[in-house]
């Protein structure tokens, strides 16, 4: 607007010849273990491209994933809930609430993990009741890694959930409590119910405060699954190339396999909150700023 | 629900009493505004005035005496001489044709000026999206914002945030607006367009309860004042009245600290 008028500052920027120099130290590091590595035979290059779209990576890498989608989808659930639960007027809730997540924030994921796998040796029947799900063909190696070991699964789910459920509460409190009473007040003054207000008004606002933790958690609980193996669940990616490392003697290539698709699961997982983080933004006035 | 006599008051409020635990904020409110009737609430702060609109709606509860308004009694069901707590629902219901507008507008800053007018019409009255649209449309406009439909609160003046917030309410189509200290919040250059609105929505006889400082909004629009101090009502008649020649010790230093 001002730029007729008043030319634009001409000036010579202040140079940074420390940084420069940092930075060329470590991308010169960088290079030379890369390619050191190459060449390296310990890493064994070769053995990593055999395995690293093997099928049983591919279905292993399945069960990872299936184990952190339906572990999450639970534990969110009941998160929440148990959120509410700590805000209820009734000290029954509350107790209960607090109770659950004493325990189970209280004590390693591992205990608990061998403690359900040990539980359901005592309580078969009501594990091996559980029914099967079915799956179409095109998924059958999956569906069978899955059915093989199926109760095994199902324990390694409600494990994982019910731990992560006690972290997801709290996120969700945490949430739930940023936001200001006043929303509740007007919402609740125009004749919403207490549920409508919580779905419109207080859970959309919250979001924004409950998104980044749950998308560490998310990113967290996928390399929490490599601890199914307490159950005992051989399935999942971690196990799976373990097992197969056992077999070639050389683990080494088959780490760099579990890890190369951890990390490119963790990396879309990334991408993903975003987007959310973006969406959930919206009429935040600095956020918006600075998008645009 | 009786159809009402022409001459039944809106608003009853019979011996009104609430505490906070030891804190025995309303002492004995008692008070009637008819239809179509702006009362203006004035006191100092502390002397219960939003506590007392929050109870005319219910998000408080009362702890002896009784409100209604337009004929029924609000949070409660009366058969045979016993009182019968409302549901959720019916409690929701009655708030839904009150009105209540607050100092810090309390917009819902994840919706847009357009959304925040619709979401009760949609949510609660069940009216359909288009429709609700088209009305929260003609009601922004009636309050001179059909410019900032797609506007978030954030970016949008505390004046006009306020207005928004007064759309939010119409829509629900109130019997009865309640406002607690609609400008206390604003830079003094946006009372204006704030307290024209209000006019213009007395002009076309919506009953009014105004908690306020603005003492000329008081004398220009008001029919009744009432000065509240110590969760009692000291005094109250015509704003002129009151403003310029109050009777009680309280309303005089009262008035002359604000005028
Ligand atoms: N939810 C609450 N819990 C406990 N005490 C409350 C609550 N709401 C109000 N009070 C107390 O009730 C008294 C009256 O408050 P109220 O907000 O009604 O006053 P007011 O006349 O609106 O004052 P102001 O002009 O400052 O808004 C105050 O002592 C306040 O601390
Ligand atoms: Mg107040």
């Amino acid at each position: 607007m001002q730029s007729t008028n008043h030319p634009p500052i001409k000036a010579v920027p202040l140079r940074h010849p420390f940084r420069w120099a940092v930075a060329l130290f470590l991308v010169l590091s960088a290079a030379a273990f890369i390619v050191d590595a190459a060449h390296r035979s310990a890493y064994d290059w070769k053995s990593f491209r055999k395995y690293i779209f093997d099928t049983r990576v591919l279905q292993a890498a399945g069960v990872t994933l299936a184990l952190t989608a339906l572990a999450m989808t639970f534990a969110i659930t009941l998160g929440i809930s148990l959120a509410v639960m700590r805000r209820s007027p009734n000290p029954v809730f509350r107790s209960v609430s607090w109770l659950f997540i004493w325990i189970f924030r209280g004590t390693p994921v591992y205990v608990q993990l061998v403690f359900w796998g040990l539980l359901s040796t005592i309580y078969h029947s009501f594990f091996v009741g559980i029914p099967d799900i079915h799956f179409n063909n095109f998924y059958l190696g999956f569906h069978q890694a899955i059915s093989q070991n199926f109760s095994l699964f199902w324990i390694a789910v409600i494990g994982l959930s019910l731990n992560e459920a006690a972290y997801m509460a709290e996120i969700v409190r945490a949430g739930l409590l940023s936001v200001d009473a006043g929303q509740e007040e007007a919402a609740t003054s125009i004749g919403m119910s207490w549920w409508a207000t919580m779905r419109y008004v207080v859970i959309p606002q919250a979001m924004r405060i409950i998104i980044p933790p749950t998308g560490n958690e998310i990113v967290s609980m996928l390399k929490t699954t490599s601890l199914v193996t307490a159950v005992p669940l051989v399935t999942d990616l971690y196990a799976r190339t373990r097992d197969i490392s056992a077999e070639t003697y050389n683990p080494i290539p088959l780490l760099l396999v579990a890890s190369a698709w951890y990390l490119a699961f963790t990396t879309i997982l990334m991408v993903i909150q975003y987007y959310i983080e973006k969406r959930f933004a919206r009429g935040q006035a600095t956020l918006m700023a600075a998008a645009s | 629900m009786s159809s009402t006599a022409p001459r039944e008051p809106m608003v009853v409020a019979e011996q009104v009493h609430k505490s906070f635990g030891s804190n025995h904020v309303l002492r004995g409110i008692s008070l009637e505004v008819s239809r179509g009737e702006v009362m203006c609430l004035v006191g100092p702060s502390g002397s219960g005035k939003s506590t007392f609109l929050r109870c005319i709606n219910h998000l408080e509860k009362i702890n002896s005496g009784r409100i209604s308004v337009d004929g029924t009694l609000i949070g409660y069901r009366e058969n045979n001489g016993k009182l019968y707590e409302l549901s959720a629902r019916e409690a929701a219901a009655q708030r839904a044709g009150i009105g209540m507008v607050f100092q810090r507008f309390n917009l819902f800053p994840h919706m847009t000026a357009l959304q925040n007018v619709t979401t009760g019409m949609v949510r609660v009255q069940g009216i359909n999206q288009s429709d609700a649209e088209i009305e929260a449309k003609k009601i922004l406009e009636r309050v001179g914002l059909s410019e900032k439909l797609g506007h978030y609160p954030a970016h949008l003046s505390g004046g006009q945030q306020q207005r928004v917030a007064i759309a939010r309410s119409l829509a629900m189509r109130p019997k009865l607006m309640l406002f607690d200290e609609p400008t206390s919040a604003l830079d003094p250059e946006l009372v204006g367009e704030v307290l024209d609105v209000m006019k213009e929505l007395a002009s076309t006889g919506m009953t009014m309860i105004v908690v306020t400082h603005e003492m000329g909004f008081a004398r220009e629009v008001a029919d009744s004042l009432i000065f509240m101090d110590g969760g009692v009502v000291v005094e109250s008649g015509k704003p002129i009245d009151v403003l310029n020649n109050p009777q009680e010790a309280r309303t005089k230093s009262f008035l002359s600290k604000v005028l």
